[in-house]
């Protein structure tokens, strides 16, 4: 019996691998082996269903029941009580798919899913992305035949064009007017390439797509290059991602046995293949011409634009460089046409926006909505609200090139020019939440941190100019600024902005300038009061026991790593503020609420 | 790949074995008894045939999945065709015979196959 009455899909993203999914195949494997149920029950390994919270995760169907936070222990009762006998293990199903008659409603029901629209994630979690004749079955390399068989090169362009589809990558330029320059520009020979060096902290969605459909990257790199008059592509992708690398290996080999990747692919006269080149992990390589030099084999640095990639990019010829997710789009395009893809989004973000969002939110995950929806939309809706009852202070996006969004504006729908009125920006689609516990200077100091580290150090003002930003940062968290640093601070981030080289130094000051403008209250908390609101600063941060509320139950003291609190039972404990190193210990542990920072 | 003909094939060809993976409504349900009292009298060879038949024929508008004890042991297997309207047949004392029969009769033809069900034996 070749057809399975049932499939098990399980996640094999990073996500769920981390949490053990690799386990629960085997577990699974060998279980439906031991009740001959294995020509039965398929297990498939998809790529990322985009609920990391929950993981592993594990979805069944015909039915459709999800199993979510499962564990290799919990396979053999799943496989006696579900495959073998048809019942629903109901402790293991995630709650929300539970209606109140205990029967197990829809995943697109619950309302992760419900708010979601899914095209360029459209596959990931759905197919085995291992397994070329899944993407085929779901109208893969359509789209390439379609075009080679029935468009013009230009009227590809055009489509795309027509689609208003701009770079997800995070600058947003038009990508039908990128495909326009490369197409124009004079050269005997042409490429295409893809940045898939994703280096935000916080960000996957590259990740999740590369992982969960590489054969859409394939096909889309393949029309591109028959749009632009290329034969070759290159792939970045940084190391990191070995999952990614493999899965990628795996369909580019595939492909070619197929001949979708090659000579006279669909028996015309358009011949093209590619190839991966691995990046070391260095932020700056996601930086467009730094990513360039890289893959021609030299020391990872930008180089001046103009000349654009789509003039003189790889070894001087043009180029054609796009994001990922960008390319992830246009075989959808293609098929269902540039006047659906229209329909979807605001007037000129069109489309929808994957998103990794992660920080303090419930549900941790990937998440694609239609350009405008709103911050609220997606943080309350899709994400499940702030854990702990806490309050939403700000969202960051866009990473270490990024800005927050305060919670005032949270109604505000997500679109690139939305976002950057706002002084924030799409970029590639990190969405870190924060609550009232999220100090905003130290929110700044990390991501400057970050990029001081990242700095290749060619520039002069990123170089030394960024170091020159975290110093004075964190001079203020420690409580040794004064009013004339913010000053400071704000001048250097414009010099920056106007001299660095190249786009990491130049959006490098935007999370300072960003949480100056929302946020300079709590810097001059910190300088002025010596005070950090969110109490995160430990050099701000003294904790106190109130003598009226301490009982001298001797708990904090038991608890406190450094021996730093005394005092006799029944009698008010005190802290000794030298020997504290504030890790807050003592106040969790507290019943009675007596102590405070 | 030479022709988009080639292409499509490949894409008819999984089109069975993926569709188990779609919610779309309209499907036929086709339910076999899997308890213990129903795998006892043969619920399994009967299962297998079924799918065996859908996959034979290139099926993609029916499903099979199972169920547990239905209460009327005596008249295991029993296998309940849900038709797309919701109506519902129970067939009873089933073998891969008869449930071959019931595919291509009445998921196929649309035509109930009286003599199974569970009406006929009263």
């Amino acid at each position: 019996m070749e057809l399975a009455r049932a499939h098990v899909l399980v996640c094999g993203g990073t996500g769920c691998t981390s949490s053990g999914s690799e386990k629960i195949i085997n577990a699974l494997e060998s279980a439906l082996k031991e009740k001959n149920l294995e020509n039965e029950i398929k297990v498939v390994k998809t790529g990322c269903f985009g609920l990391c919270a929950l993981g592993p995760i594990m979805i069944v169907y015909p039915e459709g029941v999800f199993y979510s936070m499962v564990t290799p222990e919990d396979i053999p009762e799943i496989v006696e009580e579900y495959f073998l006998k048809g019942r629903v293990v109901k402790r293991l199903v995630y709650k929300e798919t539970l209606t109140e008659g205990d029967s197990v409603k829809s995943l697109n029901e619950v309302d992760f899913y419900k708010n979601q629209m899914r095209i360029a994630l459209r596959n990931c979690g759905v197919i085995n992305p291992e397994d070329i004749d899944e993407y085929i079955a779901y109208d893969g390399y359509k789209a390439l035949g379609k075009v080679l068989t029935e468009m013009k090169p230009q009227e590809v362009i055009d489509e795309i064009k027509k689609s208003g589809l701009r770079g997800r990558g995070g600058a947003g330029f038009s990508t039908g007017m990128k495909w326009q320059f490369t197409a124009d520009a004079p050269g005997d020979k042409k490429f295409v390439a893809c940045n898939a060096d994703e280096g935000d902290p916080g960000a996957f969605m590259d990740r999740s797509v590369l992982e969960g459909d590489p054969h859409s990257l394939i096909e889309a790199m393949a029309i591109a290059a028959y749009a632009v008059g290329a034969d070759r592509g290159f792939v970045y992708i940084r190391a990191e991602y070995p999952i990614a690398v493999k899965r990628l290996n795996i369909a580019i080999e595939q492909a070619r046995e197929y001949g979708l990747l090659g000579n006279n692919i669909f028996g015309t006269d358009f011949c093209f293949d590619m190839e991966l080149r691995l990046g070391a992990g260095a932020f700056v390589c996601g930086e467009e011409t730094a990513l360039m030099t890289s893959i021609e084999g030299h020391r990872g640095e930008p180089r001046p634009r103009p000349p654009f990639p789509a003039i003189k990019g790889l070894w001087q010829k043009p180029t054609l460089l796009n994001n990922v997710e960008t390319y992830a789009n246009i075989t959808a395009i293609i098929n269902k046409g540039a006047d659906w893809f229209n329909t979807i989004g605001t007037e000129k973000s069109k489309g929808t926006k994957v998103f990794a969002v992660g920080g303090k939110i419930n549900n941790t995950g990937l998440v694609e909505v239609p350009m405008g929806t709103t911050l609220r939309e997606v943080v309350y809706d899709i994400g499940g609200g702030i854990p702990n009852g806490k309050k939403f202070k700000a969202a960051q996006t866009g990473g270490p090139s990024g800005g927050c969004i305060p919670a005032h504006l949270i109604d505000t729908p997500i679109d690139y020019d939305n976002l950057t009125a706002i002084g924030s920006m799409m970029g590639s689609g990190g969405l870190i939440v924060m609550d009232e516990d999220t100090c905003m200077v130290d929110i700044a100091k990390f991501f400057l941190e970050f990029t001081v580290d990242e700095s290749c150090g060619k520039c002069t003002p990123c170089r030394v100019g960024t170091k020159r930003l975290l110093e004075i940062l964190t001079k203020i968290t420690e409580g040794k600024g004064t009013l004339e640093d913010i000053d400071k601070l704000e001048e250097l981030c414009y010099a920056i902005k106007d001299s660095a080289f190249c786009g990491l130094g130049q959006t490098a000051p935007n999370p300072i300038l960003s949480t100056l403008k929302y946020f300079r209250d709590e810097y001059i908390a910190h300088v002025v009061d010596k005070k950090c609101p969110a109490g995160v600063c430990k050099a701000l941060v003294s904790y106190k026991i109130d003598p009226e509320k301490c009982k001298g139950c001797s708990l904090c003291a038991r608890n406190c790593p450094v021996g730093a609190i005394s005092g006799k039972i029944k009698e008010p404990y005190v802290i000794d503020t030298d020997k504290c190193i504030k890790c807050g210990v003592c106040a969790s542990a507290c019943k009675f609420n007596a102590i405070s920072k | 790949m030479k022709s988009l003909a080639e292409l499509e094939q490949i894409r008819n060809k999984m089109a069975a074995k993926i569709n188990v993976r779609s919610e779309t409504d309209g499907d036929i349900r086709i339910v076999v008894g899997m308890a213990t009292c129903g795998i006892a009298a043969g619920a399994r060879p009967v299962l297998a045939a079924m799918m065996e038949e859908i996959e034979k024929r290139g099926l993609t508008n029916a499903y099979v999945t199972q169920t547990g004890c239905v209460g009327m042991c005596k008249y295991e297997p029993i296998v309940e065709v849900y038709d797309a309207d919701g109506t519902k047949t129970t067939y009873i004392k089933m073998d891969a015979a008869k449930a071959v029969r019931v595919i291509n009769e009445h998921v196929v033809n649309g035509n109930v196959v009286s003599e199974f069900t569970i009406g006929a034996a009263n």
